[in-house]
């Protein structure tokens, strides 16, 4: 069976010589795993129905202005479900007139009319609710990667993970507390008037009530000394004035005096309009700086403000004001996102994990490669030249398809030393069974490859389905296993059938008689 | 010229009964530790959950470290040593809201509690829904995986063998479970990857084994010989080979055992447990094969067993 040799050897050839090619150099060309270099995992899961619930407030909010508009009183629009609000007429007789309102609002959906009581319920369409949703998620993907590039990391990767889960992984970030703050900071940030004739101490007490459009929102203050908490009441209106939409973009700096760190926004032309036209109607008020709920500071508008630039103080550290201007820049996240799964390698277990994996490896490789030696003595040594070139392509295939290596990869790696050397064992035992039956040398060896292929085929089909369905289910460690075995599994094909029965036909097969073959 | 079993002539299919005793029992051991467990004992990838792992400088005692976290005021907290003294795990089933508000300040206290310097190597943070997620299909991977093998036996060989092979892996992955359950060991994802792996793998001695059973019928019975003599000399033919490429495996598993370090222990203690297993359930299946076949036979009424191919009647002349 010498046919073809020329091919066959060029064929091997040529996928050593491409190995190498893709390997070199090792330090970078094989992707390292979270586990492996130490990192961040983050699962962010995106509360995508609080993008509806604004949407549908928003819409809330047209209705409300177009029906005032139209001179139709209106006694009350509530949302009564993330997608669904209830509009309540002051009088049923404008039920005819406030019609062509309702119908005309793009996205939403009369229900339960009620023409007698003069109620009606408006719910998002199904469509563009799914539409929201999505967008929301893919907003807050590009958001998030925005952030992360500002904040300098090297290949972050941010992918969305089913339907509302955004998948961040941070390679050699060392500080994970301040990189999930970053990330998972909503960044809302809102201008409201402070209502001057409201208590708030009052107001919190419950002993005046707190007027229809204001709410109750809260600054706190850490005392440095004790550590404790301070919250101080701010009654403000419900209203935003301005948002961080209108921002043209955030800086952080140093007062020269206090030497406090704070962060200096800057609107863009409509924002610094609206901003010049607000302070100017409300000198002598105080302007509440909210971000994400919280008040930051709460200045006394002194004059009217043309420059379109403001201040947000409020005892932030150096790396706090760093990184509130970095999420303001990046805007805002279109809905609140949630942490569902995080994890977190320190760089020293990394390098640790990489030693081990490296040592076990090694050991393996050398554990098998004696035991092939010593039990099968020239054609063992076949079979363990075949494994170090299994190992090789492995290698570079992984490097070639840009797979991570991660420590359950390793451990795949070893497993595919284990796995691989067992397609020569079916071959030889079958050649030496086929020489106690008497064969002549040759007339074993084909039978020997031959009659093993379609075990061979079988055994390796069976760890590939394990390996695809591990893929399918697996989250990063055990993908990266089930990519390094299958990628060992494929090679071991290659080289433990067609590589040795190349250098079997070349030894045995030549012209020369054989007698004996070393197996 | 090393060889093993060359000649081997073991009465496999005679002492077959010991097989199907030992094989119901260790199922049987296995299902009741799992039991009086109360089911396995899930790791936070499928409850949800916080895991910290930590280093000291220097060694210490759980005491010393549960004297740092106490301080933290954490409610349950598992403390468990992780390799030499020096190094720690401490599992939280406590609500999300307290890991994430503890994880900045936990350095400081576990370092006062110790009076030693400590590093945070890993932190793992499984929320309760993706933690259930996770539980679901897991089980869904495990019998996708064996569906799989299922599918590929019934086209390769036939729908008995493919019945007989699952059974073979059922009890692989249940004896594997019971080695865990036993050993007090957690169900974590490298561990179910470890489960898949057994799954693919230890169905690999099986079908080297069914081939010899099929290719020795083809060339039919000979004169004075059973169909268990020829399940019986099957096995033996073979036995060099499933002892051999079981062995390889067995070795590398062991290498990931013993230096793979604490991530990868438990991963390879269910390779190596699996392995044994699956290479001793693929004798156990063979004899299977034949149970089946004469059990089959009794109950083909006379004129059905008219149409059974000529192979079949020749070995019923025998």
């Amino acid at each position: 069976m010498r046919k073809h040799l020329p091919l066959r050897i060029g064929i091997v050839a040529a996928v050593i010589l491409a190995s190498i090619w893709y390997l070199y150099p090792p330090r970078k060309t094989i992707n390292l795993g979270l586990d492996l270099q130490g990192g961040i995992h983050l699962v962010l899961g995106v509360d995508v129905d609080k993008a509806l619930e604004a949407q549908v407030e928003r819409g809330g909010d047209t209705v409300r202005a177009e029906l005032e508009k139209k001179g139709i009183g209106v006694s009350s629009i509530e949302r009564r479900s993330p997608t669904e609000l209830v509009v309540q007429l002051a009088s049923p007789q404008s039920w005819n007139d406030a019609q062509s309102v309702f119908r005309d609002q793009s996205g939403f959906e009369m229900k339960e009319a009620d023409q007698a009581a003069g109620r009606v319920v408006l719910a998002l369409r199904p469509k563009e609710a799914a539409t929201l949703r999505d967008l929301a998620v893919r907003q807050g993907l590009e958001t998030i990667r925005n952030r992360v590039d500002q904040f300098g990391v090297a290949e972050p990767s941010i992918q969305q993970q089913g339907e509302n889960r955004i998948l961040v992984q941070l390679p050699g970030v060392q500080d994970p507390e301040r990189a999930k703050a970053l990330i998972g900071k909503t960044a809302l940030l809102e201008f409201k008037l402070v209502d001057e004739r409201a208590d708030p101490e009052a107001a919190v007490r419950g002993s005046t009530p707190v007027p229809p459009d204001d709410e109750i929102l809260y600054q706190r203050r850490l005392d440095k000394d004790s550590g404790a908490e301070r919250r101080i009441p701010f009654v403000v209106g419900k209203k935003a004035l301005l948002t961080g939409r209108d921002l043209a973009t955030a800086r952080d700096s140093i007062d020269q005096n206090t030497r406090a760190p704070y962060v200096s926004v800057e609107f863009n032309a409509a924002g610094a309009k609206a901003f010049a036209d607000l302070t100017e109607a409300n000198v002598g008020k105080r302007l509440a700086i909210v971000l994400d709920g919280n008040v930051h500071s709460a200045p006394v508008i002194r004059e009217r403000i043309p420059s379109g630039r403001a201040q947000i103080t409020g005892g932030f550290t150096t790396q706090e004001a760093t990184d509130l201007a970095i999420v303001l820049r990046a805007g805002a996240l279109p809905a609140p996102v949630k942490v569902l799964e995080e994890r977190t390698v320190g760089p020293s277990l990394g390098a640790d994990s990489i030693r081990r994996g490296l040592y076990s490896t090694l050991t393996a490789a050398l554990a098998v490669v004696v035991f092939m030696l010593l039990y099968y003595r020239l054609s063992g040594l076949i079979a363990d030249v075949a494994l170090v070139l299994n190992l090789v392509i492995l290698m570079a295939a992984m490097a070639g398809f840009h797979a991570t290596l991660t420590l359950p990869g390793i451990a795949g790696v070893v497993l595919t030393i284990g796995m691989a050397v067992d397609t020569n064992i079916l071959i030889f035992e079958r050649i030496r069974e086929e020489l106690r039956a008497g064969k002549t040398v040759r007339a074993a060896i084909d039978a020997g490859f031959g009659r093993a292929f379609r075990t061979v085929i079988d055994t390796h089909v069976t760890v590939l389905v394990s390996a695809a369905i591990l893929y399918q289910f697996g989250t990063g460690p055990v993908k990266g296993f089930a990519v390094s075995l299958a990628i060992g599994i494929l090679a071991s094909l290659f080289t433990a059938v067609f590589f040795t029965r190349l250098v079997f036909d070349l030894i045995y097969m030549g012209p020369r008689r054989v007698e004996a073959v070393s197996i | 010229m090393v060889q093993i079993f060359v000649n081997a002539n073991y009465d496999f299919v005679g002492k077959r009964r010991w097989f199907y005793i030992a094989s119901l029992a260790a199922v049987a051991l296995s299902l009741l530790s799992i039991a009086l467990h109360r089911g396995l004992n899930y790791g936070i990838d499928f409850t949800g959950g916080s895991l910290i792992q930590v280093r000291y400088d220097r060694p210490v005692t759980v005491a010393d470290v549960r004297k740092g976290l106490d301080e933290l005021r954490l409610g349950s907290a598992v403390i468990q040593q992780f390799g030499d003294a020096q190094e720690y795990l401490i599992r939280l089933s406590g609500s999300e809201q307290r890991t994430e508000e503890i994880s900045g300040r936990i350095v400081d206290a576990l370092s006062r509690g110790a009076g030693t310097k400590v590093e945070i190597r890993r932190m793992e943070f499984v929320g309760p829904q993706v933690g259930r997620d996770l539980q679901f299909q897991a089980l869904y991977a495990v019998l996708a995986g064996m569906a799989g093998i299922l599918i590929y036996v019934a086209i390769r060989f036939d729908f008995r063998g493919g019945v007989i092979s699952i059974a073979a892996l059922a009890h692989d992955v249940i004896v594997t479970l019971g080695a865990i359950s036993i050993t007090n060991r957690e169900m974590s994802l490298p561990l179910l990857a470890a489960l898949l792996t057994i799954v693919g793998y230890s169905i690999n001695d099986t079908i080297v084994v069914f081939d010899r059973i099929r290719e020795s019928r083809g060339r039919g019975l000979r004169k004075g010989q059973t169909l268990a003599d020829l399940v019986n000399g099957a096995i033996n033919q073979t036995l060099s080979r499933t002892v051999l490429t079981s062995f390889t495996v067995f070795l590398t598993a062991s290498v990931l055992y013993l230096f793979g370090g604490e991530v990868l222990h438990d991963f390879a203690f269910a390779l190596v447990i699996g392995v044994l297993t699956g290479t001793y359930s693929s004798v156990a299946a063979a004899t299977l094969v034949m149970d089946w076949e004469l059990w089959s036979r009794k109950r083909t009424p006379a004129r059905a067993r008219l149409a059974v191919k000529g192979e079949e009647v020749a070995a019923k002349k025998s």
